[in-house]
């Protein structure tokens, strides 16, 4: 069994994030990355099927040069290869875009299961996984809470407000995983040593065979038009209960439109 | 900086080891500080991510690695919320494993492959998977740190080696299978010293009792007694090598004492930063005040001076020449750990002097530094002697 499991490097999840003065993306150079914390769980769920399968995991990526460095640790945590898709052009892609690449450069490697995080703690979206399902025309198996694999069928509980449904395609499908699946291994001093040697396959946008004109800022179908950082936190209302704290309280929530 | 500690993969190891303390471990210090010990299945989890294999050889059943890649995991734990006493208690196998390697790949070369076999099998593998603890017994009750007058005597009798005497400070020694016990098989003097395994459940081998200290409250600490404890002569590591075995490993067992140090003034440095931007006195941040960032720079100067001299250090290999060099490393390391842990509990205040605060654990455990693995003092003389002064 082949899988892939689509990692996205992005800027570390607890840091504060601005956005670059030049173009109103997101200023990646001046912040920590990290690989998207959800997409560990879909590492590692796409680890657990293959270890039961027998199976091969490749980590796939898109995204500048130093993503390189999320693909590793993917290959650290167990993978056995990595595709990085890198291009100049590629920056600034929105969803739309980063699914038409992936869809492409995937499309034709021989996958039985193509494995997502729910979303990406930066864009937060989710979407992702939908439209290069929709794009591979495979069923999409999205927010699986669990994967089951038996034989050509692919099972997952998905994830609801009110519970899970049981959801069920045909493989290869498009499966997304949210945190609750799993508990992401660390890579052990053995995988990070033996991810020293494992392959990682160079894709530019040339060889996809997507035209530049289709990808990055310029193709987006929105644009940051202005952003401006959160005002600073205001001195809360303090209400003093000498008999009437309750209604007041309620009125101010009233107000706030909270209740 | 050190471009040896910066390669991804090391990079990643601190991360690894980072994440499995402050999930792992961090959570139940506390518990552990009260209960005098550590669990043993902590030393699975660790072996199972290969920290407790790092520095030793793969064909030995370690994960290989060297000193750099043993710091960065005393370095991390330390990072990650643990401390000396987790260092201590769940590493103990760095000072004690290594002896028997090396007679274990004495043997190989030697051809005696079942002798080895038998070392690596009965008690270094089981070591390195997190299943069996050891210990290493040096220190005897009347004699300190002077290891070339010890008292403990093993006999040879047929095709045994039957030991006797006490040891004391021995840490792991109430959770050890096995001590790494050194005692006098030859004449008198450094020379006549021998390095011998022996099974804790070997009859006459007892514990006196657990000793009750001042920090490291989590690695248990015991003296032992050894009243005609027979052995094979197959766990003699080596007839009268003892002393040198043991000087061997003195290098990296002071760069590992060094990064205790410093990667604890680190930790009271950060917990510190953090504590003095948040805590308000006379309505303004700690922090604000010229006195308070002064002490912080200066603790910031003191650990990081440690730190690259340690890491520098560490990173060239010719361990047999880096005696001084280690000496001092130790001493500047400790220096750091206890200048930045003293000068954390004077910042947090009373909060600092509470029992539970982490700040509090480091200004106890910090303490030993300067005490074992080589006393300050020794280590000064010896800084003298080696420079010809």
């Amino acid at each position: 069994m082949k899988i892939a499991v689509c990692v996205k490097q992005v800027p570390d999840t607890w840091a504060e994030k601005k956005l670059s003065d030049s173009d109103n993306t997101l200023d990646r150079a001046s912040v920590e990355a990290v690989m998207n914390e959800l997409d560990e769980y879909a590492v590692e769920e796409a680890l657990l099927i293959s270890e039961a399968n027998d199976g091969e995991v490749v980590a796939v990526s898109m995204g500048p040069e130093r993503a390189e460095e999320t693909v590793r640790k993917a290959l650290q945590m167990g993978a056995d290869s990595g595709i990085h898709i890198h291009d100049e052009s590629l920056k600034g892609s929105d969803a739309l875009a980063t699914s038409l690449v992936l869809a492409e450069v995937l499309k034709d490697r021989g996958f039985d299961l193509i494995i997502f995080g729910s979303e990406s703690t930066d864009a937060r979206m989710s979407v992702v996984p939908a439209m290069v399902a929709e794009r591979l025309g495979r069923p999409q198996l999205t927010f699986a809470n669990k994967v089951d694999v038996d034989g050509g069928t692919v099972k997952i509980q998905r994830l609801t407000d009110y519970g899970y449904d049981e959801v069920e395609g045909a493989s290869p499908a498009v499966v997304s995983v949210v945190e609750k699946i799993n508990e992401p291994r660390y890579p052990s001093f053995k995988g990070i040593m033996a991810a020293k040697k494992k392959p990682i396959e160079t894709v530019a946008l040339a060889e996809s065979g997507i035209d530049a004109g289709q990808v990055g800022l310029g193709a987006a179908w929105s644009e940051v038009a202005s952003a401006a950082p959160r005002p600073p936190k205001a001195a809360g209302v303090k209400i003093d209960d000498e008999g009437a704290g309750g209604s007041k309280i309620a009125e101010f929530l009233s107000e706030q439109k909270f209740i | 900086m050190n471009q040896a500690f910066e390669t991804p993969e090391r990079v990643a190891l601190a991360e690894t080891v980072r994440k499995f303390t402050a999930e792992q471990i961090a959570p139940y210090l506390s518990e552990w500080e009260s209960a005098g010990d550590i669990p043993l299945e902590l030393h699975k989890s660790a072996a199972a991510l290969g920290i407790l294999g790092i520095g030793f050889p793969e064909a030995v059943g370690g994960s290989g690695g060297d000193t750099v890649d043993s710091l960065i995991v005393v370095e991390s734990i330390l990072a990650g919320g643990g401390s000396g006493g987790i260092v201590a208690g769940l590493l103990t196998h760095g000072i004690a494993t290594p002896h028997v390697v090396d007679e274990l790949e004495r043997r190989r070369a030697a051809g005696d492959h079942a002798g080895a076999d038998l070392l690596e099998n009965e008690f270094v593998a089981p070591v390195l998977a997190g299943e069996k603890i050891c210990a290493l017994g040096v220190t005897e009750p009347d004699g300190g740190s002077d290891v070339a007058r010890l008292r403990t005597s093993a006999v040879l009798d047929g095709d045994d080696y039957v030991v006797s005497g006490a040891k004391t400070y021995i840490t792991s020694a109430a959770r050890a299978d096995y001590i790494v016990v050194a005692a006098r098989t030859g004449g008198p003097g450094a020379e006549g010293i021998s390095l011998i395994v022996v099974p804790t459940d070997t009859p006459g081998f007892g514990i006196v009792r657990k000793l009750d200290k001042m920090g490291w409250r989590c690695s248990d600490t015991a003296e032992i007694v050894l009243d005609n404890v027979r052995v094979p002569s197959s766990y003699v590591l080596g007839a009268e090598q003892g002393f040198a075995s043991l000087a061997r490993h003195f290098v990296a067992e002071r760069l590992t004492l060094a990064a205790t140090g410093y990667a604890t003034g680190q930790r009271c440095l950060d917990l510190t930063q953090e504590w003095t931007q948040q805590r308000e006195t006379f309505g303004r941040p700690l922090a604000s005040r010229q006195v308070v960032r002064h002490t912080l720079a200066e603790m910031h100067r003191q650990v990081d001076v440690a730190r690259v001299y340690t890491r520098t250090v560490a990173a060239t290999t010719d361990h047999e020449n880096s005696t001084l060099a280690a000496v001092m490393a130790k001493q500047t390391g400790v220096a750091a750990g206890e200048y930045s842990a003293d000068r954390a509990v004077q910042l947090f205040g009373g909060a600092g002097y509470m029992t539970g605060t982490e700040v509090e654990m480091h200004f106890r455990d910090v303490r030993v530094l300067g005490i074992g693995g080589g006393a300050t003092e020794v280590m000064t003389d010896l800084a003298t002697r080696l420079l010809g002064l």
